[in-house]
């Protein structure tokens, strides 16, 4: 195209170059500092060791923490998708008065400030009974985590011909037997994509868990233990490691969404 | 006697649509269907978007319920039973595949929804994917097809459980006119070969007039007319189905009194003509009535050949295959159509705003019974 204008391109470039910099090079500090012999993140960088991964390897508070935050992550995974497609199968099957309000509700958690959230949470947990325990952080994150599933599984049903959920009943498949054979397989890769997204969200989730865990603390609450106690790169090894795997989550999440048209190349 | 006849029809008709009314809210998508369709009939439902048609259908494929009234199908009254409870598979005008399925899954679907065993399943979907030849393309995804292809699976994938009765909605409006044409005789031939009752929603008056054996014209949740192609295209019933054919002239006259033995003098605004006492047997002098001239029964003639007839102008041509719609305007702006073969119209000056004379014998008016009781 002739009508390019040269500097406006090479500004908008810029622009997200420092973005993602921005982003990254705090990220990528982390990481270099990791791999780095030195007690304290300087410069000049020491000698390459991976000293600090097996340090947080053979600590077993770093391991209690993963388990706690792998046990979490799972069940609020499941329990989230599963309350997100109930939503979003809802908005997208039924008419009834009162549904933006049904659905303005069902996707509100997340714009809650967490702090807020957090400390509504262990009000309420506790009144119950269940704070502090490993089910107060599933069920808090399961709350966080439904709406980003609903979004996810209401926006793929959203590309689905009406048609087809009517021509499976007219051609003999129950409610049931539709929901199992049609709605479910077009709905699978989004499903697959809410399962690792909110995952990924409940792996880095760390305020809400700090007010309800207790003694049961997530992987991000017990960092911030450790930060307390000491600065270690330690930190630095753990940082890495949580990045990779919620990056990997997304990927794979993205890799899902993906348009059919996409997915042919 | 009549109570015969009656029954003679009930097990004759595999569709009998009783008094049915749809409304949504306070909307009347269909006022007093009262129809029925026989074994084995192709049935054709006419109308533009909005008449109430696809509601019909779909309250035959039981996707919607009638709001009176009752509909029956095979003799049993089936007003809200499931869809999946009835045997009435339809062809869906987005045809409404399944994109995540193959070929082959598509159309054994239907049969698993019934519990089929795998083995019958493949079994009888290959014979319905050979039928339809397709089998070629049984393992391909469904948006690897062509629109003619996608149009044979979603046959196969309604017929595959061999019923009665097929329901199709507009299923050929996505394709391009020669593949229209095709499919059109493919759906012709199928239904004389399976002998089943086809019920085909469609505002296309070709495809309708080309394939039924009777069409019915909906406008506004309103039958207008059901009968055979040739009966609606030479007898419309009123002013709407003579619109919606748009190949008749409309005339509002008024008797003038008696024309020899078998015929009656008629004045319109802009002339006169002799109406057939076969078409309006009582009459008396005044008394209004509504009647048609079809295009291509118009004549032309110059205007110094000393005609009789109606002075028009020329206001437009359109061609038509191998003739042409001329467009005139009386001195009384009532616009005419006549349709004439190009070797006709050639021997006329033709020039837009050249005048001409118009008439017809009296045999080619008929009355148009609906606006005239």
């Amino acid at each position: 195209m002739g009508n390019e204008n040269r500097i406006i391109n090479g500004l908008l470039k810029l622009h997200i170059v420092l973005c993602l910099l921005f982003i990254f090079a705090p990220i990528a500090g982390s990481f270099v500092f990791s791999l780095n012999s030195d007690r304290f993140p300087s410069l000049p960088l020491g000698t390459f060791s991976t000293d600090w991964y097996r340090a947080i390897w053979e600590d077993p508070l770093v391991w209690q923490g993963f388990g706690n935050t792998l046990i979490v992550g799972l069940t609020v995974a499941v329990i989230a998708t599963l309350l997100g497609f109930g939503g979003a199968y809802t908005d997208f099957r039924y008419n009834f008065t009162g549904k933006s309000i049904y659905v303005a509700l069902a996707l509100l958690p997340p714009t809650i400030p967490v702090v807020i959230m957090g400390l509504a949470m262990l009000a309420f947990l506790s009144r119950i009974n269940l704070s502090g325990t490993t089910i107060s952080v599933i069920i808090a994150h399961g709350v966080m985590c439904a709406p980003f599933a609903m979004a996810i599984i209401r926006l793929r049903l959203s590309q689905m011909d009406p048609d087809l959920e009517a021509a499976s009943w007219n051609m003999g498949g129950n409610q049931w037997q539709t929901l199992r054979y049609v709605i479910i397989p077009f709905a699978k890769p989004a499903i697959f994509a809410a399962l690792f997204i909110t995952m990924a969200v409940s792996f880095d989730e760390f305020a809400v868990a700090w007010f309800v865990s207790g003694l049961n603390e997530t992987l991000p609450v017990k960092i911030l233990g450790f930060l307390q106690g000491q600065v270690s790169p330690r930190i630095n090894a753990i940082g890495s490691l949580a990045f990779l795997s919620s990056m990997t989550l997304i990927i794979l999440a993205q890799l899902l969404l993906r348009s059919p048209e996409d997915q042919k190349k | 006697m009549k109570v015969d006849t009656q029954m003679e029809v009930q097990s004759e008709a595999i569709v009998r649509f009783d008094n049915v009314v749809k409304r949504f809210g306070s909307f009347v998508a269909v006022k007093k269907a009262d129809f029925e369709i026989g074994r084995g009939e192709f049935l054709a439902i006419m109308g533009s978007s909005g008449c109430g048609k696809t509601t019909t259908l779909r309250m035959l494929a039981g996707l919607e319920d009638p709001s009176e009234g009752a509909i029956y199908l095979d003799g049993e009254k089936v007003n809200g039973k499931a869809t999946w409870d009835r045997d009435t598979p339809m062809v869906w005008q987005s045809l409404a595949l399944f994109p995540f399925l193959t070929v082959q899954e598509n159309v054994e679907f239907a049969l698993k929804m019934r519990g089929v065993g795998k083995e019958e399943r493949r079994r009888r979907a290959e014979k319905w994917l050979e039928k339809m030849q397709i089998t070629e393309f049984a393992s391909r995804n469904i948006n690897q097809l062509s629109g003619g292809q996608k149009q044979r699976v979603a046959l196969a994938r309604a017929l595959v459980t061999e019923p009665k009765i097929l329901l199709l909605d507009e299923p050929l409006s996505a394709l391009d006119a020669h593949l229209k044409v095709r499919m059109q005789a493919v759906l012709s031939n199928l239904q004389k070969d399976l002998g089943i009752t086809f019920v085909y929603v469609t505002h296309s008056m070709s495809e309708a007039f080309s394939m039924a054996d009777r069409v019915v014209i909906m406008s506004r949740g309103q039958i207008e007319q059901i009968g055979t192609p040739e009966e609606i295209y030479r007898e419309p019933y009123n002013r709407f189905v003579a619109e919606f054919l748009g190949s008749a002239n409309i005339f509002d006259g008024t008797v003038a009194g008696p024309s020899g033995a078998d015929g009656w003098r008629v004045t319109f605004d802009g002339g006169e003509t002799v109406l057939p006492k076969a078409e309006l047997p009582d009459a008396s002098a005044g008394q209004a009535v509504t009647f048609i001239v079809s295009a291509e029964n118009m004549q032309l003639s110059r205007p110094d050949a000393g005609q009789d007839g109606i002075a028009a102008t020329i206001a437009g041509e359109e061609f038509i295959g191998g003739t042409a719609m001329l467009f005139l305007e009386t001195d009384t702006g009532q616009e005419l159509k006549v349709q004439k073969s190009h070797d006709e119209l050639a021997l006329l000056n033709r020039q837009a705003g050249a005048k001409l004379v118009v008439h017809w014998a009296a045999e080619h008016c008929h009355i148009l019974p609906g606006e005239n009781k």
